[in-house]
């Protein structure tokens, strides 16, 4: 099931090669590799401050590696000129973490905006363009009203819809369950294997979720204070012995607080007072 | 000691050049993008919302301006009457409040006036898109932030502000005449009179090249004070206040600027 889409298009359609992000001296990304091959679904695992999010700011062009290339389509996004990168922006559809609707437009109009943007096409065609995008994420009815009149998972279908108006080859999305009930998120997870399916799109997610993760991912790659430690199929990080994923997987917590540093304090503290 | 101070001056001196370059960078992108905004040859959308911003920035601000200016104007009278009904030169009143307005407080009057108003707004809703991803979202749709949120407020402010400079001009100018009819029994009709004998278009023009330069002072400042928001709810708070202090305080620098150079090459 995961090694089928590999077999079918030969070059990755994401290519990251050694990047290095560096955030105020703080090492961000240490020398990511990683391949995405068209059709497949992504997941990029990784706990808080494992760099993830600054994975996935790469990959959308968003911000540009201090070193290393991200290649997208066959474009350096690294080197490539403003007009390149705005046409391969125009491949990528990213729904953000809480949704990043324009409040001052309605929803059917925030989903029109690429269309209005960069397609000269007559304004009936557009309406409905629009409607059938927020009809394949079940919003047909809610068009008119303002984003912040929806729920948190009708405003991140919302944000799909508007990611999937310009017909994009890759789909992104950062965090898609975070902050919905497993039930919503449940129904988002289907959204996006059933756009996969429909769409025949590369699809990456960034999540921690672990749920959600088997249910949509083909590969997972988990990145763990900035590096990468394992990439494979859903069964491969499984069975994988590594320490920090098993860690990861059965949900085992660092040990943060430290009694015996504690003990010594509070002792040598009274120590001190008697003094 | 002086050494860690004489590298604070430095860094300090460093930063504020790094603003300024922002700012100047900013500004000369907004430039460059202003084409698709204007109306007919532009996008129309960019157009469309130009307009929205100038009924923001200019129409819902006049009763504000209108208010300022009288009270500006009764009390420009009312200071210059108490010291030249001494020398029984009442009728300068007149010159003063015509010329203090056209040169003077009626574009640094709406200038602060929109700086409070508008200046804080548009880094608070530039802010706050930084804060939940809009400018992002912006950016990965291929939309450029500044042509799209910052050139339609750029725009609306150039147009609007030297509408709001002469209704400033008007209502403080008609607010002293209502002062002179009050305290001397001037007529109306003759102190309007003595006003058009004393306004000097150069005088007007000068306020509205001015409230050009306002202008401009506050959507650049506003904006990238919006734009460089990182962080959370409270920074765009900050933003919002950096924004009204930093844009009036240069709106006041440069109004000493073009006074000196009015004032040396006007010969007046």
């Amino acid at each position: 099931m995961a090694a089928a889409p590999e077999a079918t298009i030969a070059g990755p359609v994401i290519s990251i090669r050694d990047i290095v992000v560096n955030y105020n001296g703080q090492r961000v990304l240490d020398g990511i590799n990683l391949d995405i091959v068209h059709g497949e679904t992504m997941v990029l695992l990784g706990g808080s401050g494992s760099g993830k999010s600054t994975l996935l700011r790469q990959i959308i062009g968003l911000e540009r590696p201090q070193a290393g290339q991200v290649v997208v389509n066959g474009v350096d996004l690294a080197k490539c000129t403003v007009g390149e990168l705005k046409k391969v922006r125009r491949s990528i559809g990213v729904a953000f973490q809480d949704a990043a609707l324009f409040n001052s437009m309605s929803v059917e109009d925030n989903v029109a905006l690429p269309l209005r943007e960069h397609t000269q096409l007559a304004e009936s065609t557009i309406r409905l363009m629009t409607w059938m995008k927020l009809a394949v994420v079940g919003l047909q009815k809610s068009g008119k009203l303002s984003p912040q009149a929806l729920s948190g998972g009708m405003r991140k279908r919302a944000a799909v819809a508007r990611a999937i108006s310009l017909d994009p080859q890759i789909l992104v999305f950062d965090e898609p369950s975070a902050g919905l009930d497993p039930i919503v998120a449940a129904e988002l997870d289907d959204l996006i294997l059933g756009l996969k399916r429909a769409f025949d799109m590369t699809v990456v997610v960034v999540t921690h979720e672990m749920a959600s993760a088997f249910r949509i991912a083909d590969r997972m790659a988990m990145l763990y204070k900035g590096s990468l430690i394992a990439v494979g199929t859903k069964e491969e990080l499984q069975s994988s012995t590594h320490p920090r994923i098993r860690q990861f997987f059965d949900r085992v917590p660092d040990k943060i607080a430290d009694t015996a540093g504690i003990d010594e304090y509070v002792r040598r503290y009274l120590e001190g007072s008697t003094m | 000691m002086s050494m860690p101070a004489v590298e604070r001056l430095g860094s300090a001196t460093l930063r504020q050049l790094g603003y300024v370059g922002g700012l100047v960078i900013q500004l000369g992108n907004a430039i460059g993008v202003l084409g698709p905004t204007l109306p007919l040859v532009g996008n129309r959308n960019r157009w469309r919302s130009a307009v929205q911003q100038m009924l923001a920035i200019g129409v819902d601000a006049v009763p504000m301006v209108a208010i300022m200016a009288v009270c500006a104007g009764f009390i420009l009278a009312m200071q210059g009457a108490s010291e030249l009904r001494q020398f029984g030169a009442m009728q300068f009143v007149t010159d003063l409040v015509t010329i203090g307005f056209t040169r003077e407080l009626g574009p640094l009057l709406t200038a602060i006036a929109v700086s409070g108003r508008s200046g804080s707004a548009f880094s608070a809703e530039i802010g706050s898109m930084i804060v939940t991803e809009e400018i992002d979202a912006l950016r990965t749709m291929a939309i450029d932030p500044v042509e799209f949120v910052l050139a339609p407020k750029f725009l609306a402010a150039l147009i609007m502000l030297p509408c709001l400079t002469i209704i400033s001009n008007a209502c403080g100018i008609l607010a002293g005449g209502v002062f002179m009819q009050l305290s001397t029994h001037m007529a109306f009709s003759v102190y309007l009179r003595d006003v058009v004998h004393s306004v000097v278009l150069r005088d007007v023009m000068i306020g509205l090249v001015k409230s050009l330069a306002f202008a401009t002072i506050i959507v650049q400042v506003g904006c990238l004070e919006g734009f460089r928001v990182r962080g959370g709810p409270d920074a765009v708070g900050r933003s919002a206040t950096a924004a009204v202090v930093k844009s009036t305080f240069l709106v006041i620098l440069a109004d000493v600027g073009f006074t000196a150079i009015f004032y040396l090459t006007g010969g007046k």
